[in-house]
């Protein structure tokens, strides 16, 4: 039972980091069709950014208030790098959907080369808060904690992405430019905006769960953002491509599969596990759990 | 000769420079170490003739038929390791183990395509990515101590014909490249120019019409998946034979994405453009390897020594500036400086020009996923 319990715990919190990485992939496809593979790069930015300034910056450091300042600086370095990749190499390609992907294929790999140039291939010891190392009791089990802060933070990003989607204009510009691009672009809307806000939030997820990332594994290297980025794609595609609630869901389904899957058979197992099901998923339904937007 | 005579000659004019490169004693400065038919000189170009091969092998999928898919590497990978598997686990003869892997290389893409292409686009794509991950993670993982992990696997030598071992014999290994090169290159071109290619290029232009002359895009496209997949696993086997060992680097998904960025440099839908840019890319990354620990590198200040010294970064880089500033790659370039120059189109014997097929690939990738699936008009492209 204790074991169960501290699985599913364990599942849940790498669904949140799988839901983090995956919805700002997923908005940012329903929005602009761009399938954004410099993704895994915003996320081992996010986590270095965090590194960096947990170390350097007056004020931040691996305690309290200190770490929640470093987490904030290394979203912002996210979402400023992903604003100004938008601004600068997205735009251009404005309509030219297949070179968007193309440009942010060879972001992918510049990006995490300058990241390895500069602080090296290996990984580097994250600073985790205390409190995060300690262990909390659940019906028997001894979850880490860093456990509950991930899937707080996932369901607070969920419930921020869906009302920020629901109840602001530009939301609604979002669910309608998702819908039809064309149609909102008649009545004279400029959707640019709205694809460099997007943009920027997706950095700003990936970032986030870099930092995170961090936090759950103990170390952050160059390469892990794109180890990552494979099974946020395969959450993405099994959600439904651009539905945010079929996202989530579908982060639980592959985070609990694999976790299972990697206690119960062999490790490793698991990874395959989610494979077969998102073969299974899209021979089933191959548009997804969800085809609709959420 | 006439003009028309010439461009037609050209890949045999090639062919000949290249299957007597060995024999010149030529000293290149700055572009190699050693005169050409040193060991290590020759190696560094089998190696770029095996990957022109394998690239143009993934732009027959990519850049003739449409078909984005991120799972290449396996077959390549399934090349280089059930070959080695086969002469060092079973102790079989080379060309048992050929036998063996091209069976192998056919059936792999055969299980494999004949799923992932039930979808199209962007979940062609995923599929192929998480089905080449499997892969990945298999030969990480290490079952039985078969694969070696990440440490790689080195070949049994015994089996293998001494005239393909050694440094001394690197000559013989070059001419297997050459060869492989040519092989793809002819069953490329002998296809494409086939009925099947017709029905490949039709189906990226616009497979609904395909549908509507009567035709099954679905067989057409599995065909196409298979042959890409062999010509990659062949290329797997030659790799093996020229390192010498199998790394589990050619299992990853970078290594596609590899293969995408030699194909983009290039110029997507060429054959030469294809062969090229796997040649340009495999050399600069062997290149920028080396200049990024030569004296000259490691004395610059550290903003510029740091970006020099990965290669990636540069290659990255220089990827962005083709997207963004030469679309349709080397062989887009050249066929806009011939226009430019005959002040007309030129006669247009290998389909649309090479630059225009990423542009017509766009409908295709946003077609059938998520986004309102067939449902949605076009965004008024």
């Amino acid at each position: 039972m204790t074991t169960v319990v501290l699985l599913t715990v364990t599942g849940l919190g790498l669904a949140a980091l799988y839901f983090l990485v995956a919805s700002g992939l997923s908005l940012i496809f329903g929005l602009m069709g761009v399938l954004n593979f410099a993704h895994g790069a915003f996320l081992t930015i996010g986590a270095y950014g965090t590194w960096w300034a947990a170390g350097n910056l007056p004020g931040a450091g691996s305690t309290g208030w200190g770490f929640v300042l470093a987490v904030v600086f290394g979203v912002a370095v996210g979402t400023l790098v992903a604003a100004l990749i938008e601004l600068s190499l997205i735009r251009p390609l404005y309509e030219r959907h297949i070179e968007q992907v193309l440009v942010t294929v060879g972001l992918s790999l510049a990006l995490v080369a300058l990241v390895r140039a500069i602080w090296g291939a290996d990984p580097r010891p994250f600073p985790r808060p205390e409190w995060a190392q300690r262990t909390t009791s659940v019906l028997g089990a001894n979850v880490p904690n860093d456990r509950f802060l991930l899937i707080a933070t996932a369901i607070v990003v969920l419930v921020a992405v869906l009302a920020f989607l629901r109840f602001t204009r530009v939301g609604l510009i979002i669910r309608a430019g998702v819908e039809n691009r064309s149609m909102v672009t008649a009545l004279g809307i400029d959707v640019r905006k709205a694809f460099t806000l997007v943009f920027a939030i997706g950095g700003a997820f990936a970032a986030l769960a870099g930092a995170l990332g961090g936090i759950y594994l103990g170390s952050i290297s160059p390469g892990q953002g794109t180890s990552l980025l494979i099974f946020a794609f395969i959450v993405v595609v099994i959600g439904g491509m651009s539905s945010i609630t079929g996202t989530a869901a579908a982060a639980v389904l592959v985070g609990l599969v694999q976790q299972f899957a990697n206690y119960y058979a062999a490790s490793g197992v698991g990874d395959l596990s989610v494979v077969l099901l998102l073969a299974v998923v899209l021979l089933a339904r191959p548009s997804g759990l969800t085809a609709r937007m959420a | 000769m006439n003009r028309m005579g010439v461009r037609r000659l050209a890949p045999l004019i090639v062919l000949v420079v290249l299957a007597l490169l060995p024999y010149s004693t030529l000293q290149v400065p700055g572009l190699f170490d050693g005169v050409l038919n040193s060991p290590g000189t020759l190696q560094l170009l089998a190696l770029c003739l095996v990957f022109g091969g394998v690239a143009l092998s993934f732009d027959l999928l990519f850049g003739f038929t449409g078909l984005l898919s991120f799972g290449h590497a396996l077959y390549f990978a399934a090349g280089t390791y059930v070959a080695n598997l086969a002469l060092t686990e079973l102790g079989w003869g080379l060309g048992a183990a050929i036998a063996l892997t091209t069976v192998v290389g056919i059936a792999l893409p055969l299980l494999i395509g004949s799923v992932a292409l039930r979808v199209s686009g962007i979940a062609f794509s995923m599929v192929t990515l998480a089905t080449a991950q499997v892969g990945s993670i298999i030969v990480l993982q290490d079952p039985g101590g078969l694969t070696g992990g990440e440490e790689g696997l080195a070949v049994d030598r015994n089996p293998i014909p001494d005239a393909l071992i050694g440094v001394f014999n690197t000559v013989n290994k070059y001419w297997l490249a050459l060869a492989y090169l040519v092989l793809v290159y002819v069953v490329v071109t002998w296809v494409t120019s086939s009925r099947a290619g017709r029905v490949w290029q039709a189906i990226r232009e616009n497979e609904r019409r395909v549908e509507v002359l009567g035709l099954r895009p679905y067989r057409f496209k599995l065909l196409v998946f298979v042959l890409a997949g062999l010509l990659a696993t062949l290329g797997g086997i030659v790799h093996l034979l020229l390192l010498g060992g199998s790394t589990p680097r050619v299992t990853t998904a970078d290594f596609t994405i590899g293969l995408l960025v030699m194909v983009v440099l290039g110029g997507a839908g060429s054959r030469w453009g294809a062969v090229l840019g796997g040649v340009l890319y495999t050399y600069l990354d062997s290149r920028l390897t080396d200049l990024a620990q030569s004296p000259a590198v490691q004395d610059l200040p550290a903003w510029l020594q740091i970006p020099l010294s990965e290669p990636l970064f540069l290659l990255g880089t220089l990827f962005v500036l083709v997207v963004l500033f030469v679309p349709g790659g080397i062989a887009g370039l050249v066929a806009q400086l011939r226009e430019r120059r005959a002040g007309r189109r030129p006669s247009g014997d290998d389909g649309p020009a090479p630059g225009r097929v990423v542009e017509q690939l766009r409908d295709q990738v946003t077609a059938g996923t998520g986004v309102g699936a067939g449902a949605r008009p076009h965004d008024g492209v």
